[in-house]
This record gives C-alpha cells, structure tokens and sequence, in this order.
C-alpha cells in the first residue's frame, strides 16, 4: 500500500523551479512547473549523472545544467535525439502540500 | 522603334506593371512618370510597421532613383496632372504637355472621408501614404497624447495598433457590432477584440460618429448619442474609393471605379488602367495581390501578348505584430452550408472552415494561421474534401496520419499552392526557380520570384521549400529564429522589445507568438537578459531563466559540487586575503585550490549547502564574488607596469584596478575578458582579451574584440588616448553599446563581425556625444547591477531555498 509522505508547501518550491529531497536512495528532484503541477526525479541525468534539479525548468521537461540533455518530467524520458530515461517517483500535491510515496524511494523497494 | 509610355500614378500597381513590361521587354517603351507625392514606389503596405516603429521609410522603398535611372524612367513626382486630351493624345500637367502612345492611368483610390461637420479641421488625418504617417507620428510624440481611429476594419486597427505602440492613448470607432465584419466572423472578431483591449486600446463598435469637435483643431469627436472622447488627432479609414476625377473628366467610361476589360484596357484603346482605380465585371480591389494580377495582364496587353484578368478570390491577414489572423472566402451562415469549428479557449485558438457540397468556401483563422495558405488553396481549388473531413480542421500535416514534422506541410502542398498571397506566387514556381535558377536562399528567392518581397509573412514557408528541394544543402540564411519556440531571430526579438515595450518574459512570449508555453532553456536566459540590458531599474531579474551558474553565482563541476572564485582587482592580493582563502580551504574540505588564468584563486570541489558559509567567511574578509560564472565581467588582468617593471611606461595595476571597480557586475552577452598591459611586450596578453589595453609612452592604446577560447582571435585597435579617465570612458561605451546590439551568447568579436569595426568606432570613439550617452546609460544600469551576490545570500537570506534539500526521508 503506498505511504504518502509529506515533504513541504507547493509554496517552498519555485515556480518553474525545483528543490532536492534526501533519500535512501540517493538525492530525488522535485519539480513545479509553471502551471503548478509537480513531479519528481531522480535527481541523475542518464547522460553523466548531472543533478537534473539545478536545470532549467520550462513546459513538462527540465535541460540538465551539465550538457543540456532535455528530460521529461512526466516520463522521465530523454527528448529529442537523446535516448535514456530516468526513474520517476510517485508524488501528487493535496491542499497545498506536496506527498511523495515513501515506498518508491526506499531501500527495500529500490532493491526489488 | 521606341513608343511613348505615360504613366499616371506612381504607386505599388503601376509599379509592378512597369516591372513586368521591362521583364518582357526593355526597350520597347520610353516611359514618363506622374506621380502626386513628391516620391517614388514604395511598399504601401508596410506603412503600419512604419507607424509602428518596426521598419523605417527606406526599409520599405521598391523602387529607388537607381531603378528608375536604370530602366530610363521619366520621373515627375510631386507635378498634379490636371487633364487628358485625347483627341491628341497628351497629358496635360503643370509642367506641360506629354504625348503619348500609350497610357495607363493608376491614379489608385482616395480615403473615404465620412461627411460630418469638423471633418476639414487640422488634425484629421487618413492613413493613406507616408505623409499620412508621419503626421501620426509627429502627433504620437506628444506625451499622453490621444487618438480615435474612425474603424475597425484592417486598415484602422493597423493604425490603431501602430499609434498605441508609438505610445498614444488610442480608441476605435466601429460603425458594426463587430470589427472587421467583411473579413471575419464575431467569434474571430472577439478575440481580437480581446486582444486589442488587452493592449491597452479602446474598442467601441456600433458606434456612429456624429461631429468631430474642436474650434481650430481637432478636440474630440462626439457621437450621436452624445458620448463625446477626447482626441488630439482623428484618424478617418473607414475605407477608400477608386480615384476616377482624371478618367471621368477625359470622358472615360467609369462607374465606381474605370471600366476595363479583361485585358485592363479602358473605353478608350489607347488607355489602359490598373490597380485600386478600376472596376473590372462590377469589382473593385483594395488589396495587393489583385493588382499585382492586373499588372502581369497590362504588361502582356502592351507588348501585344494574349492575357487576361478573370478577377481575384481573396485572402486578407492583419498586419499587426503578434496577432495572428486569417480570413478567406465567404463565411456567412446558411441553410445550405456545413461548419467545421476548433476551439482552444486557453491559447486564444479558434479556427472555422465553411463548407458548401464538401468544399470549402470560407475559411477564418485566429491565433493559430500555419494552415491558412493551405485552406485557401482548397478553397480556390473548389477541392472535395469529403475524404478528410474528420480531420481536416487540424491542418495540411494532419492529413494521412500522424502529425508529421513541419516540413511535412510543406512537402504536402500541391504544386499550385499559393505560398505568398500578396505577388500570387505559387510552391510549383518556388521549386522551379530554385531548381532551374540554382537559388540557395531566400534572398535570391524573393528576387527570382518575387515570393515574400511585399509582406514577407511567408518567408519562413519560401525557407522551408528551399530546405524541402534542396536538402543537406541549404541553410537558412537570414531568417535564423532564436530556437524552436519562436520564428523570429535574435535581432528581431530584440527590435521588438524596444519598439513594443514589451517589459516581461510573459508579455514578449504573449505578444511575439512563442509557440511554448513557457519557452525553453535556450530562449528564456536570452530574453531574460535582453529585458534586464533594455529596461534596467524596471525589469526583475527571473532567476528561474538563468544557468545554474548564474542563479547560484558558483560554477558547477560535473559531479554537481561547486566552484568559488573570490574577486582580486587587477590580480592583486594580500597576505590576508590568501589567509582567509587557505582557512576557508581546510574548513570546508575544498579538495582542490588551483589559480587561474585570470590572475586569482579557484576553490574547487564546494558542496552547495557550504556555499552560503563559505561566502560568509571570505565576506568577511573583504572578499567578493568574482562572478567567475557570469555572462559579464570576469577579470581583468593587470602586469605590474610602472610599480615594478623596468619597461612599464603606466600604472597598468592601478589603471585595472579602476576599470574592475567601475566594470564590475554588469551582465552582458556573453563573458567579457579585460587586461591592462604596461608595455607593449604584452604579459598581460591583453591583445587576445574583449577589451585590452596597451599602455605606450604616449598614453593608451585600447583594443577590442580578441578571444582565446573556441576561436583565437586577435584585437583590432579601437583607438589611442591620453588619460585613464578617457580609457575608462571607452570602455564603459564600448561595453554598453555592446550590451545593447549584441546577440545573446555572442562574444565581443562575433559581434564586432555582425556590425563591423568602422560601427564601434563611429559610436564609442569619432562621436562624443554617443560616447557619453553610451556611458550614462551603463552607468545608469550599474547602479542596479554592483551588489556582491556572496553578501546577498550568505548574509541576507537571497534565495535561501538552493542552498538546502527540500526535506530529507530517512
């Protein structure tokens, strides 16, 4: 069953921005677009393992900062030419805050 | 032997029969030239991107003395002709008497001029030809001044668009419940309604003019219900009629317009007539294209060829930048028709398609006119669209499966696709043209063809088709768009910034057409910068558009950690400065302290939740940034000059020193690299920098436009001077004229390609008065610019959100 985890306020996350989160496995991206929907990634670039929050964010997609791959945030799939993915983690926004599935980032889940 | 031509009317109809008879024949005709303003053939319609700032009077010239010269025209523009004898065959004008073999009247039309009392008073203008314009742009200048444009159809709110931009207080006068009611329906009306308010201008339809007051000069104008607006000009287009007095009074057949035949001959077999002032089976035309028609047919019916006009179906888009919209054919309602209706509410797209027995006979785009070409060659076609019906509304790239990429529309035009609707070229004579004439841009495009030479709105398809038929082998040449969001170029963007005032990334991405919602992250950094260089004190930086580097002021290495580069002026240090630097090393387990090429220190290897404390640390020793990531002053190398050196001549340290105090926190294009050199042995290598510095025994030599990254350049000499203070003055000018001209992410050199030395020069060096100019506004700008980014953040909590993870799950 999923577990919802509180992680902050819409709010303490830039629009067309994104903030790190702490994980077991490993530092996740959690983005807000300028329509104020959010997701998150993990926060490796499948190019070089460029930290994908530092990116710009525009439409559903972020550039990574490092050699401008385009990920898209929804899918986690590379756009363009490019061709990689990175994995996504269930997250979704109630009242003003934003839930990430605790499952999806933990070490057992990771491991399966 | 040669035949006398006489030509009345020097406008964009008999312009274009004249270039069609010297293409058929060169020789053939002496030709003699009235025309009633003291100028000759321009493109009448580009008077609104006049009237709005976008284009200047020589930028829309189609015929300059050099054409005329060369074709041995007889010019007479400013002589009234006052009659025809036609008994004898001359016209008659204040100069004189010209005989004639041959003549064409193309006395064009006059602005209808509603007859209402007040209507003669100054003030009262018609936007009719460039007098006309530069009345309303004299009128524009005037703080706060207001103007009402009697209509609402295209030529009005072109007008009506140009004056608001020009900066005056504008309302519309429409006598119909909707605008443009010939050309579009009420739900395609409402947008541009909406989005004309939405600017800023005043729209009221059904609105009857009763009187324009005023005692010596317009005041307002009152309507018949009394409403009365206040008003320092008055613009009349409610619409134009066929200017006939010359033909009727010479006894010519003339109804509303001169009666011609198919071939544009007159009552009279030595006359013929062409463009707005004839009725050919009952129409009379007001557009271009039709004209352009008429005068292809003319110049056959002069040479003797067989030709004929068989009227014109039109198609009308508004010209009024980023407003998108096109109408075509007949889209009333009725019993015996079918619609087909797209909506996107949220991008202001709707889109109707009028079909009668399954084929389209009207066609009204707004927001969204990529198809429009394509829905009027149906529609001219009289094609059965039966089979694509479903999908039809989505366009030309949406028929046969999936969306395909752009090209695909293209590539599925037939060959007799009307691709530029203003000279009636179609795609087949495009390919041709490219093929048979070996053309390979645009330029030559429009020269052969004469394809996107009027309007130019379809020079992004005539590029497309040279991409389409020639392949790997063509690149774009002068129509470059900035990136996939946009078809305007750098340049055009950074034009319209200014000439729209447009002050925020939303309202450029609004008004310009951005085909994304919220850009990429090619464009957003360009125009963030283009609006923080164009309205500084006004426009608020967004962080959200700038590189990582610049957003979090360290460089990011490629395992995501940082780097700190603290500033030293000149390249001079102390012992206490590279104390505070070696503490904050050991502090903050900095695994790597390198120096640079730029005469100062790099920590490299710094997580970013230490950057705030390692700032405060260095901070507090005096250090700041030296803003090692940005897109402006990185250093300025210095070699000890007269301090030290036997052959220094100057203070080449105090004389860096100085230019990094003053220069310092500017953002520019690209980089900019300085050094200050003591002699010309140059250890300051400042002959490969943005902006180096000499110094002689005479004073000063300044350079400009060197690099040494992905290209070595060396500098050009920009001048020689006497005093630091000029130096700085220079470089100061130097910079901002740069930061005003350049192309994002070009440095200093690529730029000085584009616009050429003899430019910079001009500007910076021969004219003191540009020069101070120049400086007073970098200065200006700097006042907003010269704040430590470190300080702001390590101290006042600037952005504290980068600098920690949002929460941590254990």
């Amino acid at each position: 069953m999923t577990e919802w985890v509180d992680i902050g306020a819409l709010e303490d996350i830039p629009v067309r921005g994104a903030r790190k989160l702490k994980t077991p496995i490993g530092c996740v991206g959690v983005f807000r677009t300028a329509a104020n929907e959010v997701f998150a990634l993990v926060d490796r670039c499948p190019h070089k393992g460029g930290p994908l929050s530092e990116g710009i964010v525009h439409g559903r997609a972020v550039t990574c900062p490092l050699h401008n791959w385009v990920i898209a945030l929804d899918t986690g799939l590379a756009q363009g030419a490019d061709e990689g993915s990175v994995p996504t983690v269930p997250v979704k926004l109630a009242a003003g805050r934003v839930l990430v599935d605790r499952g999806a980032v933990s070490l057992a889940q990771a491991a399966e | 032997m040669t035949q006398k031509l006489v030509v009345i009317g020097a406008g964009m109809a008999s312009g274009r029969a004249l270039e069609e008879l010297f293409a058929l024949s060169p020789d053939a005709w002496e030709v003699t030239l009235f025309g009633a303003e003291p100028r000759g053939n321009y493109n009448r319609l580009m008077l609104s991107p006049v009237l709005a700032g976008e284009k200047t009077y020589e930028e829309i010239v189609t015929h300059d003395d050099a054409w005329y010269r060369d074709n041995r025209v007889t010019c007479r523009f400013g002589e009234k002709v006052t009659g025809i004898d036609r008994a004898r065959k001359v016209v008659i004008s204040e100069g004189g008497e010209t005989p004639y073999d041959k003549l064409i009247v193309a006395t064009g039309s006059q602005p209808f001029i509603i007859p209402v009392p007040g209507k003669d008073l100054p003030g009262v203008i018609t936007f009719r030809d460039l007098d006309d314009v530069n009345r309303m742009r004299a009128a524009a200048a005037k703080p706060g001044a207001k103007a009402v444009v009697i209509g609402g159809g295209l030529l009005g709110l072109e007008a009506a668009a140009g004056l608001q931009v020009q900066g005056m207080e504008v309302t519309v006068l429409h006598l119909m419940p909707h605008l443009m009611e010939r050309q579009l329906d009420p739900a395609a009306a409402y947008l541009l309604q909406k989005e004309l308010e939405g600017r800023g201008i005043r729209v009221m339809c059904k609105a009857d003019t009763g009187e324009i007051m005023g005692e010596t000069q317009v005041e307002g104008v009152r309507l018949k219900d009394g409403t009365e607006i206040p008003a320092d000009i008055v613009v009349m287009a409610v619409g134009i009629r066929p200017d006939t007095a010359l033909a009727k009074e010479a006894g010519l057949a003339v109804g509303r317009g001169i009666h011609v035949d198919d071939q544009m001959v007159t009552s009279d077999e030595d006359i013929l007539a062409v463009g707005e002032c004839v009725e050919h089976d009952g129409n009379v035309y007001g557009l271009v294209a039709p004209l352009y028609e008429m005068g292809k047919v003319l110049a056959k019916t002069l040479m003797g060829e067989a030709a004929a006009y068989k009227g014109s179906v039109m198609s009308t888009k508004l010209k009024v930048t980023g407003v998108d919209l096109f109408s075509a054919g007949d889209f009333a309602e009725g019993e015996d028709r079918d619609e087909i209706v797209f909506r996107d509410p949220s991008r202001g797209v709707y889109k109707r398609l009028v079909l009668r027995e399954d084929r389209i006979i009207g066609a009204v785009m707004y927001g969204e006119t990529a198809d429009g070409n394509w829905y009027f060659g149906l529609l001219k076609d009289k094609a059965d669209v039966s089979e694509m019906r479903d999908t039809l509304v989505f366009g030309a790239a949406f028929q046969g499966g999936a969306r395909l990429d752009p090209m695909a529309a293209v590539a599925a035009l037939p060959d007799d696709a009307e691709i530029c609707g203003c000279n009636g070229v179609c795609k087949g004579q495009i390919v041709s043209a490219i093929t048979e004439k070996g053309l390979t841009g645009l330029d030559a495009v429009k020269a052969h063809t004469k394809a996107s030479s009027s309007c130019g709105t379809c020079s992004g398809l005539v590029e497309q088709i040279l991409q389409m038929t020639l392949g790997g082998d063509y690149q774009a040449q002068t129509v470059k768009p900035m990136c996939p969001c946009t078809e305007l170029t750098h340049m055009d963007v950074r034009r319209l910034i200014k000439s729209q005032q447009l002050k925020s990334i939303p309202a450029v991405m609004q008004e310009l057409g951005w085909k994304t919602s919220c850009g990429c992250a090619s464009c957003r950094p360009a125009l963030n910068y283009y609006l923080l260089c164009d309205w500084p004190g006004e426009y608020e930086d967004d962080y959200q558009s700038r590189f990582i580097n610049e957003r979090v002021h360290s460089n990011i290495q490629k395992d995501g950690t940082f780097s700190v580069v603290p500033r030293m002026w000149g390249g001079i240090t102390n012992p206490a400065e590279l104390r505070a630097i070696a503490d904050a090393a050991e502090k903050y387990n900095v695994p790597t302290v390198k120096v640079t090429g730029g005469q100062r220190i790099d920590l490299l290897g710094v997580k970013k939740d230490d950057l705030p404390k390692i700032w405060k640390d260095l901070n507090a020793a005096g250090l700041v940034s030296g803003q090692a990531y940005a897109k402006g002053l990185r250093t300025v190398k210095t070699c000890v000059g007269t301090d030290h050196c036997r052959f220094g001549t100057q203070d080449s340290v105090g004389l860096g020193i100085e230019l990094e105090k003053k220069l310092w926190g500017s953002w520019t294009p690209h980089k900019v690299k300085m050094a200050v050199t003591g002699c010309p042995r140059n250890c300051a290598e400042a002959t490969c920098k943005d902006l180096g510095v000499v110094c002689v025994d005479s004073g000063f030599e300044v350079h400009i436009g060197g690099a040494a990254g992905l290209h070595v350049k060396a500098t050009e000499l920009l001048c020689k001077l006497t005093s630091e203070e000029a130096v700085v003055e220079h470089c100061a000018a130097a910079i901002q004229l740069y930061r005003e001209e350049a192309q994002y992410l070009h440095r200093m050199y690529k730029w000085i390609d584009a616009v050429g030395l003899d430019h910079v020069k001009a500007r910076v060096v021969e004219d003191a008065e540009s020069r101070r100019a120049l400086a007073d506004r970098f200065y200006y700008a700097q006042r907003f610019m010269q704040q430590d980014p470190w300080s702001e953040r390590a101290s006042e909590g600037v952005h504290a959100h980068e600098f920690a993870p949002l929460a941590e799950i254990a």
